[in-house]
């Protein structure tokens, strides 16, 4: 089996590219064919990953050793490499990744936004699972920073072209824009300028490497230099800096969030999972992939800016939820919250935090992906978001309305299910930070986070209330509604049932995760595993 | 490798296959409800079958354990790992087999399968009663997750599986947004109460080094004097966490509102379930406020005494008679939690036992009455004892049980905790105590009499439920009078012991302090209250036949509107939060559309207007792109995208790939 060792990982990231090939040969009105050859390769490149579990060595390899690695010469002239490899840290988001990809192809069978052309739609979607796909296995600085910009591209033809078209006034513009362009431009600007930043802190990287043998993008390369010390000083505070600014958007951290609202508001449904089970992981992903490893000094100076940001989030996102008319954009501004645990376990710098910041990723993943289906799947029947106008829901499509339900406790973190962990443990490595980090910033973190999660309840109570109970409006008295179809049970269950097995056996992430966390913060940061524990509940 | 706790728990332990499979009990109702979920709607009895098959097979289990505990104790612990980060922290779920985990199984079980069976009558007929099944089995199965943990994990997925349960059952109607209102307000104080019960469990946790309640409470027992400080903040969290759940003053205000849900509900609600979760806690980690924590006793006690007399008068003014129901319960649960506080293990949970049972019948047989009547208020009902004999009867037997008449139920779980005040030198808390059993009776025998005695005031004819209603009333009101028994001061019943023996059967035995023998003069005083409570009582409304003279009767100045308005809690309650987070929420949200994205629209208006300005007098081609890709703004970018939309975008996609493709060889394969 070794041709599967050294091609797994390039399967799943150019499978899909391959399909776009394919795609390119069908005439655009064959859809079936169109929809089969996206459903087949995301298939194939979802089975490839979950060969990868079942060869992975889960036997508790130190961190910086990756497997599956593919290491090929690319532009040497920099010394730049097509280096693939997979750790503990990135299964499980691969596997995410190319796990939503199936379920959002088989979602998109019947439910196509105007001006639909599936075909377009379809490649669009591929070459978005190999960004995707490959930014969680990258492991050279320039292949990395490409797959996280080709995610860009077809993001923003989605919503420019099938988003929501209602007519917005922006303060200052004087004039009033599509709800789409807007958002497709904001999200595009926004994210572009945080990557300028990002590439800059790689060039830095790069430049600086040479000090100490040959320039590298290598990130295992580069996480060893920085594991003994080569990156310090000012230098490396504005090298954290400038990635700092790349990942905090894509995340994202307040206060550069406010793309996201817009993005997912206008996107289609499709385009909003995706943007929310995956792409907003690869600014965390990047924080633990790349700024904590390679820069732990600055990552330790750094850590309480980071946490005070998060919990920030926390709050305000949860605030902002709750003046929300729009039930997307309660969704999204859901997202901000979240996210906020995901950075706040990240920046207390632990083994507990870090693990926490990775399931929460993933439990945010299948959850407020299932959020948006189901926000799409309502918003397409109902044809408006205005929760003022729903109720009532649980009366018209009861199936629905209960899967809503399911899913709103999900997203408020109720113990039992996936949510729970990231915000507990986030509290817990709240609790007990990286030692020398400020016990009084973390500690409020901590009860600010508790408070967000009594908010985060608020909210979905709120959403519950207005869509789901009451008694129908007057104007869908009488109106036939189709309960949820077997496309959408079949996009649905899946992710249901992860929610609950995550749930109540977390382990099976942590399995994955814990080792290379808890390598990863000793070999980064000299610390003993941090929370002093005896058998745990 | 054993750990201490288990080997403690191993050296008593007494095995077998009722032990060893003891997680059945905590299941069955779970896998009821996904059951139910599935198939119910085409179950004959909408899956009531299922729910109560569930909770009869639990019954007969806990029952086995139950009297297994009774003649020689039982000790036994089964986990099993979820999740471990590092080598430290382990995340377990599983079963404890212990005197107290043992006494909630067959609580839990025994009521909540009275409870069920009661309730296929009286939801016969009602809206999706396939759902009411499904909640009611989680309802009770998450409570059984929450008494059977191991840790306090466990106990945090069970308690908040209750309180979801609890939403889902008290909006039952939620065709009704009162009834909404009512269960998201429940979820909410709760959910609030839960950041002490979090960040509790986190801080003893991290702290003593274990989430195990064996291990804790050996930690405790060791006395851990070095934690200091952190065992104090952390046992007054986990106690806030209680407070929540246990309905204690001022976080009482869900409870009276979550009668909104059907009666079976509240029955469940008030006795077994939910609101004995808080008291259970504090009987769970009581070595911890024993040994390192006692600073925050005196501040339990005193919430506690608040709560069971300040809330009970609110009865007293109230016409629907669960709502007299609830504020009685939320004074019961303050004995419970006052005396726990004190320092009377058995004494406090003692009461959450009989409590239990009376409570459920009273609810159940206000639930009769309500079937009967059509209506909750007192001012509709009267003179029923005559239509509804069997439901009065054991309505009576509940009454004297709650009012703590001699020798039923109520009178020895309150004589333990007046004794456990006594003892401990809470005299002030005593006299409270007794006080407050005078107004228990006080109120109960109102609701009694307006209820049963006078005229009927009500439409229609009412007459006596169907037998599946009566039948639980009666075998709710048998340990009503009974099971007091198990308890009686100085008397070890033959071959089995008394309650306070079975319930000390822990890792770390349990005692209690205060002498064994009864006290007599205490306990008379405590009777003595209760019955002139009833005598009173019974002067003012035994005769009355009019229900705006009862009314009239109680509308002194200040004290009425007092009691009437709740002591104006909930309205303060309601405007803090209506007043703070309405404006805090639209503010949050002018900041982010205003600020924010004031700065960043701005940034690209005024890279627009740069962008034209230099294009105009610079007037450069080169330039010209440059402020593409700086974005022109809304309209440029938008004209292109709508040149997109014309089918450009193969072209488009298929060179994009063509060169990407091109890329690829090229790199991996040639270079």
């Amino acid at each position: 089996m070794e041709l599967f060792e050294t091609w797994a990982l390039t399967l799943i990231v150019f499978l899909p590219l391959a399909g776009v090939l394919l795609l390119g040969l069908v005439p655009k009105a064959n859809e079936r064919a169109l929809k089969a050859i996206s459903l087949l390769v995301t298939l194939a490149a979802f089975a490839v990953s979950v060969g990868v579990i079942f060869r992975f060595d889960f036997s508790g390899l130190p961190y910086n050793t990756y497997q599956f690695e593919v290491t090929e010469t690319w532009i040497g002239a920099i010394n730049a490499n097509y280096h693939l490899g997979v750790d503990g840290i990135s299964l499980p988001l691969l596997v995410l990744s190319t796990f939503i990809m199936v379920l959002a192809v088989i979602y998109s069978w019947n439910h196509w936004e105007e001006p639909r052309n599936p075909k377009a739609f379809l490649i669009l979607m591929m070459i978005l699972a190999t960004g995707l796909n490959g930014t969680f296995v990258a492991l050279d600085l320039v292949l990395f920073f490409i797959f996280f910009e080709v995610v860009l591209l077809p993001m923003y033809f989605m919503i420019g072209i099938w988003g929501d078209r209602t007519p917005r006034l922006i303060p200052g513009f004087g004039r009033e824009v599509q709800t789409r362009l807007y958002a497709a431009i904001k999200f595009f600007l926004f994210t572009l300028f945080g990557s300028a930043f990002m590439l800059l802190g790689f060039l830095a990287l790069y430049f600086e490497s040479g000090n100490s043998g040959e320039r590298t993008f290598d990130i295992p390369l580069l996480t060893e230099l920085g594991a003994s010390g080569a990156f310090t000083g000012t230098f490396a505070f504005l090298v954290f800096g400038a990635m700092f600014l790349g990942f905090a958007v894509k995340v994202p951290m307040w206060p550069l969030h406010t793309w996201l609202p817009d993005a997912h508001t206008a996107a289609p449904t499709v385009g909003s999972v995706l943007l929310a089970a995956i792409m907003l992981k690869l600014g965390s992903y990047g924080f633990v992939r790349i700024s904590l490893p390679i820069l732990p000094e600055e990552a330790t100076r750094w850590a309480p800016a980071i946490a005070i940001l998060a919990v920030i989030g926390i709050i305000y996102g949860s605030l902002a939820c709750l003046a929300q008319t729009d039930m997307k954009r309660l969704i999204a501004f859901s997202s901000v919250g979240h996210m906020g645990f995901v950075m706040l376990g990240i920046a207390t710098l632990t083994d507990v935090g870090i693990n926490a910041s990775i399931i929460g990723m993933v439990a945010h993943g299948l959850i407020t992906g299932l959020l948006f289906f189901l926000a799409g799947s309502m918003s397409h029947r109902y044809h408006t978001r205005e929760m003022s106008r729903l109720g009532g829901n649980m009366k018209l499509m009861p199936v629905m309305g209960g899967i809503l339900a399911f899913t709103a406790m999900a997203s408020l973190g109720l113990p039992g299910l996936a949510g729970f962990w990231g915000e507990f443990m986030s509290l817990i490595g709240s609790y007990n930070p990286l030692e020398g980090l400020s016990l009084g910033v973390f500690r409020t973190a901590m009860v600010l986070g508790a408070i967000g999660t009594v908010l985060t309840a608020a909210y979905m109570l709120y959403l519950l209330q207005q869509v789901n109970l009451g008694e129908p409006g007057e104007e869908w008295q009488g109106r036939e509604f189709h309960d949820v179809d077997r496309f959408e049970a079949t996009a649905w269950v899946p992710l249901i049932v992860l929610i609950v097995v995550i749930g109540f056996y977390p382990k099976v992430i942590f399995n994955s995760t814990t080792d290379s966390v808890v390598s990863l913060v000793e070999t980064a940061f000299n610390a003993e595993t941090t929370a002093s524990l005896g058998r745990g509940g | 490798m054993a750990t201490e706790a288990e080997q403690a728990v191993e050296a008593g332990i007494t095995g077998g296959f009722w032990v060893d499979n003891a997680g059945i009990v905590l299941i069955l109702p779970l896998v009821a409800f996904l059951l139910i979920l599935a198939f119910g709607k085409r179950m004959k009895n909408n899956g009531a079958e299922l729910a109560i098959g569930a909770l009869a097979v639990n019954s007969v289990w806990a029952t086995v354990l139950f009297v297994m505990n009774m003649t020689s104790g039982v000790l036994g612990q089964t986990t099993f790992e979820i999740a471990r980060i590092g080598s430290d922290l382990v995340f377990e779920l599983g079963w404890v087999v212990d005197g107290l985990s043992i006494m909630m199984y067959f609580l839990v079980s025994v009521v909540g399968l009275i409870v069920f069976i009661y309730a296929v009558g009286y939801m016969h007929g009602d809206v999706r009663v396939d759902w009411f099944f499904a909640a009611f089995s989680l309802f009770a199965g998450s409570m059984l997750i929450l008494v059977g943990a191991p840790n306090l994990i466990q106990l945090i997925i069970g308690w908040e599986g209750v309180g979801l349960a609890s939403y889902f059952l008290i909006g039952f109607y939620w065709e009704d947004m009162a009834n909404v209102n009512a269960g998201n307000k429940a979820f909410m104080v709760n959910r609030l109460a839960d950041i002490g019960l979090m960040l509790g469990a986190i801080i003893l946790g991290l702290a003593i080094g274990t989430f195990d309640f064996a291990e804790m409470d050996l930690a405790a027992a060791e006395h851990v004097e070095s934690l200091g400080a952190v065992a104090v903040v952390g046992g007054a969290l986990l106690f806030f966490g209680a407070m929540g759940k246990s309905a204690q003053f001022p976080l009482h205000i869900w409870l009276p509102d979550a009668m909104a849900g059907p009666t079976p509900v509240s029955a469940l609600m008030h006795a077994a379930t939910m609101v004995t979760a808080g008291v259970y806690l504090m009987g769970r980690v009581f070595p911890l406020f024993e040994y390192l924590a006692a600073e925050i006793r005196p501040w339990m006690v005193a919430i506690g005494a608040i709560t069971l007399f300040a809330i009970g008068f609110l009865a007293l003014v109230a016409d629907d008679i669960k709502r007299v129901l609830a504020y009685s319960t939320v004074s019961q649960l303050g004995y419970m939690m006052t005396a726990v506080a004190a320092g009377g293990y058995t004494a406090g949970l003692f009461h959450l036992f009989t409590h239990a049972f009376f409570k459920a019948l009273l609810f159940l047989g206000a639930g009769s009455v309500i079937h009967a009547v059509h209506s909750n208020n007192m001012s509709d009902m009267g003179g029923l004892r005559k239509q509804m004999p069997r439901t009065y009867w054991t309505f009576v037997v509940g009454t004297l049980a709650l009012a703590g008449i001699i020798p039923f139920s109520g009178f020895w779980s309150k004589d333990e905790i007046l004794a456990t005040l006594g003892f401990e030198g809470y005299t002030a808390v005593m006299v409270i105590a007794i006080a407050g059993a005078f107004v228990t009776a006080f109120y109960m025998t109102r609701a009694v009499a307006l209820t049963f005695f006078g005229d009927y005031k009500g439409h229609g004819q009412p007459h006596e439920s169907p037998a599946i209603m009566t039948v639980p009333l009666v075998a709710l009101a048998i340990p009503s009078i009974l099971f007091g028994l198990f308890n009686v001061p100085g008397w070890h019943i033959p071959g089995i012991g008394n309650f306070s023996e079975w319930l000390a059967v822990r890792v770390v035995p349990m005692g209690d302090h205060h002498p064994e023998a009864i006290d007599l003069a205490l306990a008379g005083s405590g009777l003595l209250a209760a019955v002139l409570g009833i005598v009173v009582g019974w002067v003012i409304w035994g005769k009355d036949r009019e229900t705006q003279a009862e009314r009239d009767r109680f509308d002194i100045p200040v004290l009425y509107p007092l009691l009437h308005n709740k002591y104006y809690i909930d309205d303060l309650a309601d405007g803090i939060t209506a007043g703070t987070m309405g404006p805090l929420a639209r503010f949050t949200n002018w900041v982010n559309d205003y600020v924010i994205d004031g700065v960043v629209n701005g940034v690209a208006i005024m890279t627009r207007g740069l962008g034209s300005f230099v294009y105009g007098v610079v007037d450069q081609r080169g330039v010209d792109g440059v402020i593409h890709g700086l974005g022109a703004g809304a309209d440029g970018a938008g004209s292109a995208l709508r040149k997109w939309q014309t089918g450009r975008i193969q072209q488009y996609a298929a060179s994009f790939v063509a060169g990407a493709l091109v890329l690829i060889v090229l790199f991996v394969f040639v270079i």
